[in-house]
């Protein structure tokens, strides 16, 4: 099964490369990765989908606790969470599929958010599905070049993830 | 307020934090710290023919000793040579601090002359390390690295220091810290009193009872309270390879080792138990043999320090994570003044338990007959015989390592020093210097086998500069033995650079060093040598033991088997 597992670690070099470093060190997988400083300078927010039944999943958190650089993390998915992605595709835009990729990014709720008079650089975020979902619509137009963010998310209602 | 460059800082510190010695080697990023060192007469640094024996050297002392040991290397090969030690001591499970100069601060990532990303180098086996950044915060990392080092489940914590962070020209306030904190390591000190109590009920409820304890019980200093519990339960107990001696092996309850090479009753023991009691052991595959077919019978009650051990290879139906001795004092509380509910079944249970002990009785090995070479497993009774049981063994890997598991008898926690986890050849000598340079006034032997001598066999000159008087029982057979029985039983006695050819004269390369070395030979040799290599404490004796090539560890557990499933000897199988 999927999991997303939010982490706030020391914001210290180095401290990455270990959380990363972990994972194939011990042969487990990671899907999605994304990391920033959060409102705390000294600490850092990762956040990454991985997969693996309980077992596995089990062992993956206990190792990343073990990390000293990890001060707390938690399994987004034990409980009921947000998940978001953002993703920034630029797909050709010429002659008639210039309307069809401008109707097909509102009924995402997408933004054309560059411009050139052959393509649009579309902005989306969303669950990971959804993402998925606009990319085999804009297939048949001509995708030309894809970057998204990786999965982050947060818990939903009171809980908080903080020291 | 005293002003110190950073060089001096770590001199300072390390005599602050009382270490006593160091063991290393200089080099251009570490010039500043050896200045330093040599400018002051507390902390004495031992120097070394080759890196990986510094990180031996002080994993060995921290094994006898249960204090971090201390390296100090050079950048880039200094550092590098000293990675199969750091990877030695992480397996184990060994405290270590091990310094290591870097190029300039401004030279890192420029490929510089003997720069290594030491850090990335051995991410994956230390249990944290650091860089300096700035000389100031020498005191406090330094403080951190033996605190990280020495709790919780220790291990090998590295510091890397440019060289430009040591310069005598910049000096800044040094103030010893005496405590540090890290907010994001806080290690157990006790287990979960509820988890506790109940697999005390369920040990006061067995029928089938057994103690599984390793590397824990002795690393956390919890083999008293150990013995204690097990024998007011009255429960036969097994040990792992690195929790030998941690219950003396020469009492009735205790089974010996278990695994590939463990005792047949242990092995026993542990597939028919109704409860295993695992305490600081993590269920290795050395251990369990096939897990799918490991203690089919029994629950299993797990004590760890560590979360990620407790259930990894094989579930606990009671895990506990604490420090061993904490956990083990609290049993031994909730069992006082309670006998078991089941002493028949416990009966009963011994009864099996010494009809397999009797079964092998006389059955162990072949003792040599006259003109026959030595057995190398009659060699170790000797040397346990005129050791009387108390001296502190080292051993490298292979053959020699387990017939000095099997055939030396410890009573004693800290005193069989090996290599369980990583299993490196080379350790041994290195280790036993280590040992003996704090243990002087102990016996302090090497069992080792011409194989794995030969790949540290440089420190005798280490050990001719500093007077060590170790002793070293090499086992010669004239071939990597545990490689050559693995292909006498798997590929049909092909055996593929297991022998050793042109092998040196030991007595005279011993001798040139200066030492006294003695080649045995012949069965009447062997006792009279052994009391002349253990005349002397403070002499260095080489005894180039002759053993039979052909001879085989036994037990050995069947691949893919049960713990049960065993050859006996290379007829005989479970």
């Amino acid at each position: 099964m999927r999991h997303i597992i939010s982490i706030l670690m020391e914001n210290e070099p180095g401290a990455l490369s270990r959380v990363v470093g972990l994972f194939s060190q011990r042969n487990y997988n990671i899907e999605s990765l994304n990391v920033a400083p959060t409102e705390d300078p000294t600490l850092s927010r990762l956040t990454v989908t991985t997969v693996g039944d309980d077992r596995v999943i089990e062992q993956i958190t206990k190792h990343l606790n073990k990390l000293i650089d990890v001060v707390k993390l938690v399994d987004l998915t034990e409980g009921q969470h947000i998940e978001r992605e953002l993703m920034l595709v630029k797909v050709k835009a010429l002659g008639a599929a210039r309307d069809e990729v401008k109707r097909t990014a509102d009924i995402f709720r997408a933004q054309v958010v560059d411009v050139t008079p052959n393509l649009y650089t579309v902005q989306i975020t969303g669950d990971a599905s959804k993402l998925d979902a606009f990319l085999q619509a804009m297939a048949p137009v001509g995708i030309l070049e894809v970057a998204r963010t990786g999965v982050s998310g947060i818990a939903r209602g009171d809980k908080v993830l903080s020291l | 307020m005293e002003l110190l460059s950073g060089a001096d800082m770590i001199a300072r510190f390390l005599q602050d934090e009382g270490v006593e010695y160091i063991y290393g080697y200089p080099g251009g990023a570490a010039l500043h710290i050896y200045d330093a060192l040599f400018r002051q007469d507390k902390v004495k640094h031992i120097l070394v023919r080759h890196e990986q024996a510094a990180t031996h050297a002080a994993d060995g002392y921290a094994r006898a000793s249960g204090k971090p040991g201390t390296v100090l290397v050079t950048s880039g090969p200094g550092a590098t040579n000293a990675v199969t030690g750091i990877a030695t001591a992480y397996m184990d499970s060994i405290p270590l601090v091990v310094l290591c100069g870097q190029v300039m601060s401004h030279l890192i990532g420029d490929d510089a002359f003997q720069e290594t990303d030491i850090i990335g180098v051995t991410r994956p086996v230390v249990k944290h390390s650091f860089s300096i950044r700035h000389p100031s915060e020498i005191p406090e990392v330094l403080k951190k690295a033996y605190y990280l080092a020495s709790t919780g489940r220790p291990g090998p914590v590295v510091v890397d220091i440019p060289k430009d962070m040591t310069a005598p020209t910049e000096r800044y306030e040094y103030v010893y810290p005496k405590k540090v904190k890290l907010r994001s390591y806080n290690p157990v000190t006790r287990g979960h009193t509820g988890q506790i109590k109940k697999a005390v009920e369920m040990m006061l409820k067995a029928k089938r009872p057994v103690f599984y304890t390793g590397g824990g019980v002795v690393t956390g200093n919890a083999s008293e309270g150990l013995t204690d519990l097990v024998k007011h339960l009255g429960f036969p107990i097994t040990t792992t390879l690195m929790g030998i001696g941690a219950y003396p092996q020469s009492d009735r309850q205790c089974l010996g080792w278990l695994g590939m090479h463990g005792s047949y009753e242990s092995n026993m023991a542990m597939h028919h138990a109704d409860l295993v009691i695992a305490i600081g052991a993590r269920f290795d595959d050395r251990v369990t043999n096939n897990t799918s077919k490991f203690c089919p019978t029994a629950k299993i009650i797990h004590v760890d320090i560590d979360p990620s051990s407790v259930s990894k290879t094989v579930r606990a139906d009671v895990p506990i994570v604490g420090p061993a001795a904490s956990v083990i004092n609290e049993m031994i509380s909730l069992v006082q003044g309670k006998e078991v509910s089941q002493p028949e079944a416990l009966a009963e249970w011994w009864q099996k338990l010494d009809g397999w002990r009797e079964e092998r009785v006389g059955k162990l090995y072949e003792p040599s007959q006259e003109g026959e070479p030595l057995k190398p497993q009659e060699v170790i009774e000797a040397v346990c015989r005129v050791t009387r049981g108390e001296a502190y063994v080292t051993t490298d890997v292979g053959q020699h390592q387990m017939f000095a598991a099997q055939y030396y008898k410890f009573d004693k926690p800290n005193r069989l020093i090996t290599s369980g986890g990583l299993g490196t050849m080379g350790f041994g000598f290195p280790a036993a210097m280590g040992i003996k340079k704090s243990y002087p006034d102990d016996d302090v032997v090497c069992i080792t086998g011409e194989g794995s001598f030969q790949m540290m066999m440089q420190e005798l000159s280490t050990c001719k500069q500093y007077g060590v008087g170790v002793k070293i029982i090499n086992l010669n057979n004239g071939s990597l033995g545990m490689v050559r029985q693995w292909q006498d039983l798997n590929y049909k006695s092909r055996h593929a650079q297991s022998y050793m050819e042109s092998l040196p004269d030991f007595q005279m390369l011993i001798e040139s060093y200066g030492f006294t070395a003695l080649k045995v030979e012949r069965h009447e040799d062997l006792e009279p040598a052994l009391e002349r290599a253990f005349a002397d404490k403070n002499e260095l004796v080489f005894l180039d033991v002759y053993v039979d090539p052909r001879e085989h560890v036994y037990p050995m557990q069947v691949p893919l088997g049960s713990m049960r499933d065993m050859l006996l000897s290379k007829t005989e199988r479970t």
